[in-house]
């Protein structure tokens, strides 16, 4: 019977060529508008660390005076102070800890008549490497002892490493960062978690590649490296940060249980509590997001992409009330065929399914074309100015879904249509005839 | 035209009517919406600057090598840059208008005693600042080179609270002042910076936009007689004639790589491109939002023309039976232009009430200001001429059906 339906259904659409072409193509754009700008929300707002993001915590004190100051309504500041990034460091009261900042690393080149130039560099404490899962092609991390002794040692990424060794293992090698000879004692493999939540308010972009050297916090600031962003609360000597008024450090905790993240946020009242006792700090509040929710408070998405993808939805919705409206408009044209129909045996259910086939097969024909514009959107996003743009790609699920969203709205579109078909009386209409 | 008729069609074509009304609606509503999100974004990217935008070129080193000799650097590379043909005025700076990266702002206060800032200003830095960018004064004058302190120093005299080696004075944009003192010359005003610093307004600048945080207001800047070198993140401002900035932009780099060929250049470009970089994701949203508009609306032409050419077709033997009975080409023309106005007039009134709430959520969730009025009448207007254009084509071929038609078929 589906058959017979399919058949029925093409000559159907055959017969108005124009009208049907202008159903899917409306369709088409519709969903195509749709898809490309979920794929982007769904890029944006992903997980960057599937495996491990509900076990890692963003903690927050806040080292601010009085000023601007309201009990309970005020939240704690989203970067560290140095003293309190470190005494919370040594503290160990987390599975793991990690205090960081983001630099720009001046790099020598190797051969002599080549210029030196910059690269993202991150400062940082010995736990980063297993707490964020970055893998290593060579060699490893470095351990706390170095983070105290200022260990010259540096771990690169993979693209450094083919830059400047030719993809070789150049774990033992030095190089020259900020005019301070470095030992590489690791080598990631490719490693950019998107969004790059671990430089949230540290002054790094959002989205895009990876940073390409990593270095323990005490050597880099041995060395001059200043973090990217700091916010001072008093006139400060900010060639001094670790004992000026100023934050500038990101810390993170790995919990791996609910009693455990009660613990810590209980230890992190306290250690406010004891701060202010020590007139240290006035404002009591302190935070501890996991790692979604720590995206969500920054609101790394942005608004822009939220507000493409409500347009685009207004778009598919007035895209399936065009094809309700051109679709009902076809099978009323009809009346006659499903009178015939009708008083030849054909159940009422019959021709409702005969219509929604119908309707159907013009939301699978609608989908491929969207589809073609899907890629062609992203292909579009792929040339804007916007840092996540050469990510965007269509995968499996969002091609999976094209055609689900596609069936959907014209099956809908075609409920209206197919039941009105279906309440037609027989003997009006073959007298009309 | 007689709408008696017409209505009592529409009301046995109930579900398609409401169709078109809905489509018509919703297009309405998401229309004057996408129209005003865009006219905000192009009211951003033609912001003044107050500079003389088409005249500069910026250029940006890293610092390398000692912190200590970074102040003769400067003079000497700016000696090296103002010897360049062409080149009328040469600056180091710190921001410029409408740039991305770091910026300084601060808040000021208008009485020592007050608690909470009054406004949040930027604060522009450099020897040469205000005639370099070319910003007009309005009042009061430039800085004297007795003036000036360099920015080590005034971060000394602060930590110290030595008042002596601070700046005494500053120039403030026009739209500044007038937030401060409505009304009044803010010329020899006092202004007070962190624990309660005075610092005297000497000049006025018509006016000179912030670099980023416009929504602390655009224009309300500050420049203070403070030196920078290239050590503490100031830039080459280089002023040359429009159609010399691409050879100065040549030379400078010449120049400045012969004082020393081991320096990283981190940005060379024109003050054009910056701004056109600052800019890029306003313009690529508009033109986002001009195409969803375009294809909304060829969509819904699209619909009602498909939907009136059926119901022509449906109604042929019927629009025969009425040219029979005397009706004139005119007139049936007539009737399905007053049909579609009819359906476009009421899905109007529904477009613009939804429209309206689409602009309060907006209101809430992304600090968007209320849509102004006029985007009803405007958007009325055009969604009737759309939908009498789209109509055009089927009521045509309905007014060419001949009267013969009514005999034919019975």
């Amino acid at each position: 019977m589906f058959d017979y339906y399919l058949g029925l259904a093409l000559r159907s659409l055959r017969r108005n060529k124009v009208l049907t072409a202008l159903m899917i193509v409306t369709l088409g754009l519709g969903i195509g508008a749709s898809i490309t700008t979920l794929t982007v929300l769904r890029l944006l707002s992903g997980d960057p660390l599937p495996q491990k993001s509900a076990r890692l915590f963003y903690a927050q004190v806040d080292p601010y005076t009085k000023d601007g100051y309201e009990a309970g309504k005020t939240k704690p500041q989203r970067l560290m102070a140095y003293t309190d990034a470190m005494n919370l460091l040594h503290a160990h009261q987390a599975d793991r800890q990690v205090a960081l900042a983001l630099t720009d690393a001046r790099i020598a080149p190797l051969r002599s008549g080549e210029h030196p130039f910059f690269s993202d560099g991150v400062m940082t404490t010995a736990d980063f490497f297993t707490m964020f899962d970055a893998p290593f092609q060579y060699g490893g991390g470095w351990s706390a002892a170095d983070d105290e002794s200022r260990a010259q040692v540096v771990v690169i990424s993979d693209f450094l490493n083919d830059k400047l060794f030719g993809g070789a293992s150049s774990v033992g090698r030095i190089i020259r960062v900020n005019d301070h000879d470095l030992r590489i004692i690791g080598v990631l493999k490719k490693w950019a978690p998107q969004p790059r939540f671990y430089a949230q308010e540290l002054g790094g972009r959002s989205y895009g590649d990876g940073d390409a050297v990593f270095l323990p916090l005490q050597t880099a600031r041995a060395a001059n490296m200043d973090p990217t962003n700091d916010d001072c609360w008093a006139v400060a000597d900010i060639t001094k940060l670790e004992t000026a008024p100023c934050i500038w450090l990101g810390f993170w905790v790995e919990l791996s249980s609910d009693a455990e993240v009660a613990a810590y946020t209980q230890f992190l009242s306290n250690y406010a509590q004891q701060q202010i006792a020590l007139g240290r700090f006035y404002r009591p509040e302190v935070a501890l997001s996991d790692l979604m929710q720590w995206l969500r408070n920054e609101k790394v998405v942005p608004d822009d992409v939220r507000l493409q993808a409500g347009l685009a939805f207004g778009f598919l919705l007035i895209c399936v009330v065009n094809t309700v409206g051109l679709l009902l408009a076809k099978c009323l044209r009809r009346s006659q065929e499903i009178g015939v129909r009708r008083a030849l045996g054909a159940m009422r259910r019959e021709i409702f399914a005969q219509f929604m086939v119908e309707a159907g097969m013009v939301g699978l024909a609608g989908g491929l074309l969207g589809l073609v514009f899907a890629e062609f959107g992203l292909w579009c996003i792929r040339h804007q100015p916007a840092e996540y743009a050469g990510l965007a790609h269509l995968d499996v699920h969002m091609f999976l879904l094209t055609f689900l969203v596609a069936l959907v709205s014209s099956l809908v579109a075609g409920l209206l249509p197919a039941w009105r078909a279906s309440q037609l009386a027989p003997g009006s209409q073959l007298k009309a005839a | 035209m007689d709408i008696l008729p017409i209505l009592s069609t529409l009301r046995r074509h109930k579900i398609t009517a409401w169709l078109l009304i809905l489509e018509i609606a919703l297009t309405c509503a998401i229309v004057c919406n996408a129209v005003f999100l865009i006219s905000q974004r192009l009211e951003r990217m033609n912001l003044p600057s107050g500079i003389a935008e088409h005249e500069l070129v910026q250029v940006q080193l890293a610092n390398i090598g000692n912190r200590s000799d970074a102040e003769a650097r400067a003079k000497t590379d700016l000696a090296a840059l103002r010897q360049i043909p062409g080149v009328t005025q040469v600056a180091l700076v710190f921001q410029m208008p409408f740039t991305d990266g770091g910026s300084s702002n601060s808040g000021i206060k208008l009485d020592p005693q007050q608690q909470e800032d009054t406004v949040d200003v930027t604060q522009y830095m450099g020897e040469n600042l205000l005639s370099t960018l070319g910003t007009r004064l309005v009042a009061g004058r430039d800085f004297r080179p007795d003036e000036f302190v360099d920015l080590d120093a005034a971060v000394t005299a602060l930590h110290s609270g030595n008042l002596k080696g601070l700046p005494q004075v500053l120039v403030i944009t026009q739209m500044l002042a007038e937030r401060l003192w409505p009304g009044q010359s803010a010329l020899g005003k006092q202004i007070y910076l962190g624990q309660g610093l005075p610092f005297r307004v000497v000049g006025v600048v018509a006016h000179l936009a912030r670099p980023n945080r416009l929504s602390k207001g655009v224009e309300y800047s500050t420049v203070w007689p403070i030196s920078m070198n290239v050590a503490q993140g100031a830039s080459f401002l280089i002023r040359c004639a429009p159609q010399e900035r691409e050879r100065v932009l040549k030379s400078a780099l010449a120049a400045l790589k012969q004082l020393d060929p081991n320096r990283v250049v981190l940005q060379k470009r024109t003050y054009d491109e910056a701004r056109h970089a600052f800019f890029a994701n306003d313009r690529a949203m508009t033109g986002i939002l001009v195409g969803v508009c375009l294809a909304l609306l060829i969509v819904t032409a699209l619909g009602i023309v498909g939907l009136a050419s059926f119901w022509v077709a449906q109604r042929r033997r019927t629009i025969g039976v009425r040219r029979a009975l005397g009706a004139t080409r005119a007139n049936i023309l007539q009737y399905f232009q007053t049909e579609n106005f009819l359906l476009a007039t009421i899905g109007i009134v529904i477009g613009m009430a939804l429209a309206f709430g689409i602009n309060l959520f907006l209101m809430q969730h992304y600090e968007l200001p209320r849509l102004p009025a006029i985007y009803f009448p405007v958007g009325a207007i055009a969604l009737w001429v759309i939908g009498q254009l789209a109509v055009l084509g089927p009521a045509l071929r309905a007014a060419a059906v001949p009267p013969v038609v009514a005999t034919r078929s019975v």
